[in-house]
């Protein structure tokens, strides 16, 4: 049972590529402890859920993820994705229709903004300056804390029996005073507003700024997208910040479009692995991975196959990961809690997804032209969002739901003919489970005919400018991309569930239960999102054990 | 399709656009908050001069106004500001800082009394959000009125003598930062007398659609008397002379800080002066300053410097050594002064470099033939007020 590799790495997502292709270039100061790094990926060609597709004839979808922003710029620096293809172009605009009135629609120039919301509420208008700087506020605070393994407090104890980091307590300690000094910056007041804004509702949070119903829940839309939870849950504000972090070219908040649609973003990573020398093997679906003396030495594909490593990485979502890979007693062995907080740990899938092949571009009501370059939100108030959260908690699809909607073909000529279009539609929320019956082909269709129906509501004729919609509710998206129940973050974005609690307690810091074993998908800090920040984080802590001996390299060398 | 050509043209007009429009030669358009306002029209040295020997005419339609009103409005905008407004009286203004609890600057402007409880209070950001907080408990009415009125700034030497000449009654009385009201050819007509180019100078308010008239029977009568338009950049010459600060040029409004040290106290702006830590009722932020000047806590003052040689210093390091070993601040705005003759600047220092003459050393570096050249030259501290001639008050 000689290890043929150092690293395999469990499915081929943007964040395993990322870890397989920092592994393989052998971390940040590149060549010093290259890796002989294998990605396993189930499907035909990687990407997970970062996936453009040529699902109809001459057009290319982005089937799942639909828009780029929280890749981080260290990663698309260190690894030369432009030269690897990769070319994010940024959208300046979004927009809300209106079917009863004019619709609300913000830009890039917050002169041209202002001027936009004053036909609203001037009163929004004005506070909207106060608002937008809270946010990069918030921002500032969070950004360091992306690229960074979570510290771990209990690491303090000397006594601790925690395996968190095995060769040394020092970097807690000042991952922990790092954030102390960052924090104490803020100053007093933003102290304060970070504790709350880390807890409380967006709609909470709108409140203290906004009056106009529709402008609120227009705002909120970043603080629902991907949650199970309503406008005026608990820890919806912290989702907002989620969407806002992200940057392109230095420009906090801002989002485009990969060319060619988000697989671009994989395809690229996944050359700057191979470039490195990874080897990627599609088609090849890990059953189990094998465990023997609460150590992580390889894993058994699907067709039987056994495949020997040094270190085991899993992509997948901390469930998918530690409850159908990983044998229950290999877990208990090591901890009986460990079963307990993958079943218990929260990742309710709550959207849906059509992908849409437009024979034109559609004009949405009471929205200048150019609202179609941004992200469209089909919503309304605080009202309409919650009613939408009300059918999904209780079993069924939004019945008018929230849609987030881009035309990225309005600036990208590569993924649809001339005059085409595709159009990404993200639902929010449909569940995986529906309450009566399981998803049919009949539910699915009438899923489908809510969406286009409230779509058509927001822009006549869009109906007739369908050429085909292909449509995924959140169980469509556990068993064709492998995301447990549709889960697009691979777990809520909740406190609970977030910095050194992320996937687990004790497990926060890329290290699994077992020796030589890893986690690097979003399941783990800082979370969801093409970021690929999990990724690189796992790669550094996966290399530190390789340089502190912990884990001995040079596989089948 | 790309986006641009479906976008519609957004910035604002004032109602001055089309006849500076006309006269602008070098296409200095920028944009004010919105609006298109000029930067200069065809250089701005004879701008800048014909404000200092004759008379310039700015428009500053685009300045935020906010209307306060109501039975509390006196109450509110004492509360509201820094300075003591019990000594405003109507149909005065006054200029003052305005802060947050914390006794950090969110913007300093001035604000007319125009009667017991009416006031307009003008920024140059936009805070109604702020003064809807503020006003919390108060029996006010804030409604932003920025449209409502057209303004143009006439300044120099010889604007007195125009708006005589031009038939407004009793200009002459009218003292320095005191507010009338008149009318002429049948239009209604405010002037306040305050500008922001540290000269005799006044303020003209109209209605919006009398600006039209405003601005030709200015540039008609004013002809004689060397009236010129003029623009942002010569207006930062004179404004930079007389000592005034410029928000985020100078300073950053405390509501637009990311790092709450960037905030900066009046005291910090150097314009203490206009804090009335004596005034009986409480204000916003009055208990931060009043700690801050007793216990002395304020980290830098901005003060005037002047500064050997040509090359003006914006953005400089000062040093305490010549070796620059010792950083002591940064200068903010600077020119060379064409009146004057001297290089200046404004400079964050820490209060022990505050008295005027206190020699300090600055790092310059400027563009020379396609290169970058530095200087490390002496500098001392002066009177921020640079240049303060008799007739403006007077």
């Amino acid at each position: 049972m000689n290890a043929t590799y150092d690293a395999i790495v469990v499915g081929g997502g943007h964040n395993g590529l990322v870890t397989a292709a920092y592994l393989a270039k052998g971390g940040e100061k590149a060549g010093k402890n290259k890796l002989k790094v294998l990605v396993l990926e189930r499907y035909h060609k990687v990407g997970g859920a970062a996936m453009s597709e040529e699902i109809y004839p001459g057009f290319t979808y982005s089937t799942c993820s639909y828009v780029c922003s929280l890749l981080r710029p260290e990663i698309f620096r260190f690894l030369d994705l432009p030269r690897h293809g990769l070319q994010v172009i940024p959208y300046e605009i979004n927009s809300a229709p209106n079917p009863e009135g004019e619709g609300i629609i913000t830009y890039r120039d917050h002169d041209r903004t202002r001027e936009s919301l004053r036909r609203h509420s001037i009163k929004d208008a004005e506070a909207y300056d106060h608002y937008a700087m809270e946010i990069s506020r918030q921002c500032r605070f969070i950004k360091p804390l992306l690229m960074v393994t979570p510290p771990d407090p209990t690491a303090l104890n000397p006594f601790a029996q925690n395996r968190i980091n095995p060769w040394g307590k020092r970097a807690d300690l000042d991952g922990l005073l790092k954030i102390a000094a960052e924090f104490g910056r803020m100053g007093d007041k933003q102290m304060y507003e970070i504790i709350r804004f880390w807890t409380m509702s967006i709609g909470d949070f709108l409140d203290e700024y906004f009056e106009h119903p529709r402008w609120k829940g227009f705002s909120a839309a970043s603080s629902i997208i991907g949650t199970a939870l309503g406008p005026y849950s608990p820890g919806t504000a912290y989702v907002l910040l989620h969407h806002y972090m992200g940057e392109v070219d230095g420009q906090i908040g801002a989002w485009g479009f990969a060319r060619g649609g988000m697989g671009s973003v994989s395809k690229a990573i996944a050359s700057a692995a191979m470039e490195a020398g990874a080897e990627i093997r599609t088609n090849a679906e890990v059953d189990k991975i094998i465990v023997k003396n609460g150590k992580a030495i390889g894993v058994t594909l699907k067709n039987g196959e056994e495949i020997y490593a040094k270190t085991v990485v899993s992509n997948l979502d901390p469930k998918r990961t530690y409850l159908k890979l990983v044998e229950k007693s290999d877990l208990d062995a090591i901890d009986p809690d460990i079963h307990s907080y993958a079943k218990n740990f929260k990742i309710r899938g709550s959207s849906g997804k059509l992908n849409i092949a437009l024979d034109g571009l559609p004009q949405f009501a009471g929205l200048p032209k150019e609202a179609a370059w941004g992200t469209i939100d089909i919503g309304g108030d605080f009202d309409y969002i919650e009613h939408a959260y009300d059918d999904y908690k209780y079993g069924s699809w939004s019945k008018r739901p929230f849609l987030d909607c881009v035309i990225p073909t309005t600036v990208d000529p590569t993924m649809a003919p001339p005059g085409k279009h595709f159009m990404s539609v993200f639902v929010q929320y449909v569940p995986y489970k529906l309450a009566e019956q399981p998803w049919t082909p009949d539910m699915k269709a009438a899923f489908e005919k809510d969406v286009l129906d409230t779509i058509e509501e927001n822009a006549p004729g869009f109906r007739k400018l369908i050429l085909h919609c292909q449509t995924r509710t959140p169980w469509d998206i556990e068993n064709e991309v492998g995301l447990t129940e549709g889960n697009i973050f691979q777990g809520e974005l909740t406190l609970d569930q977030m910095l050194f609690n992320r996937p687990f307690p004790g497990l926060g810091q890329y290290r699994g239960p077992f020796d030589n074993f890893y986690m690097c998908g979003s399941g783990t800090h800082p979370g969801g999102g093409v970021m690929g920040a999990p990724g690189a984080n796992a790669a550094r802590e996966m290399l530190k054990d390789f340089k502190n001996g912990v884990v001995k390299a040079g596989a089948g060398r | 399709m790309t986006h641009v050509q479906h976008l519609k043209p957004f910035l604002r007009k004032t109602p001055f656009f089309e006849p500076i429009d006309r006269l602008m030669h070098g296409n200095g358009w920028i944009r004010w908050m919105g609006y298109y306002s000029p930067a200069f029209f065809d250089s701005e040295q004879s701008e800048y001069f014909a404000t200092r020997h004759g008379a310039s005419v700015y428009d500053v339609s685009p300045l935020i106004k906010y209307a306060i009103r109501g039975k509390d409005a006196a109450r509110f905008a004492n509360y509201l500001v820094t300075r003591d407004l019990t000594k405003v009286k109507p149909m005065q203004a006054a200029y003052t800082a305005w802060c947050d609890d914390d006794g950090k600057m969110i913007e300093e402007g001035t604000i007319f009394r125009l009667g017991e409880n009416d006031f307009i209070l003008n920024a140059a950001l936009h805070q109604l959000h702020w003064l809807d907080e503020s006003a919390y408990g108060f029996d006010v009415e804030i409604e932003e009125i920025s449209d409502q009125l057209a303004g143009l700034s006439l300044q120099g030497p010889t604007s007195r003598e125009i708006l005589q000449q031009m038939g407004v009654q009793g200009i002459e009385k009218l003292p320095h930062f005191g507010i009338m009201e008149t009318t002429v050819d049948g239009h209604w007509l405010r002037i306040d007398r305050a500008g922001f180019t540290g000269d005799l100078g006044y303020e003209l308010w109209v209605k919006p659609q009398d600006g039209i008239w405003l601005w030709e029977t200015l540039f008609r009568i004013g002809d004689p008397y060397k009236i010129a338009p003029m623009g942002s950049q010569a207006l930062d010459w004179l404004r930079i002379e007389a000592g005034f600060i410029l928000v985020d040029a100078d300073y950053t409004g405390s509501h637009h800080a990311l790092r709450p040290t960037s905030r900066v106290s009046p005291f910090e702006a150097g314009i203490g002066w206009c804090v009335g830590l004596k005034k009986d009722a409480y204000f916003v932020g009055k208990r931060a300053l009043r700690a801050e000047k007793e216990k002395g806590l304020s980290r830098h003052i901005l003060i005037g410097i002047e500064v050997e040689g040509r090359k003006p210093a914006p953005g400089s390091f000062l040093y305490a050594d010549r070796a620059g070993k010792q950083e002591i601040g940064i200068t903010t705005s600077a020119m060379w002064s064409p009146g004057l003759k001297k290089n200046i600047a404004f400079a964050k220092v820490p209060p022990s470099f505050v008295k005027p003459g206190t020699q300090m050393w600055i790092e310059i570096w400027y563009p020379k033939e396609h290169k970058i050249e530095r200087s490390m030259v002496k500098c001392w501290a002066a009177n921020r007020m640079f240049y303060d001639p008799p007739r403006k008050k007077a």
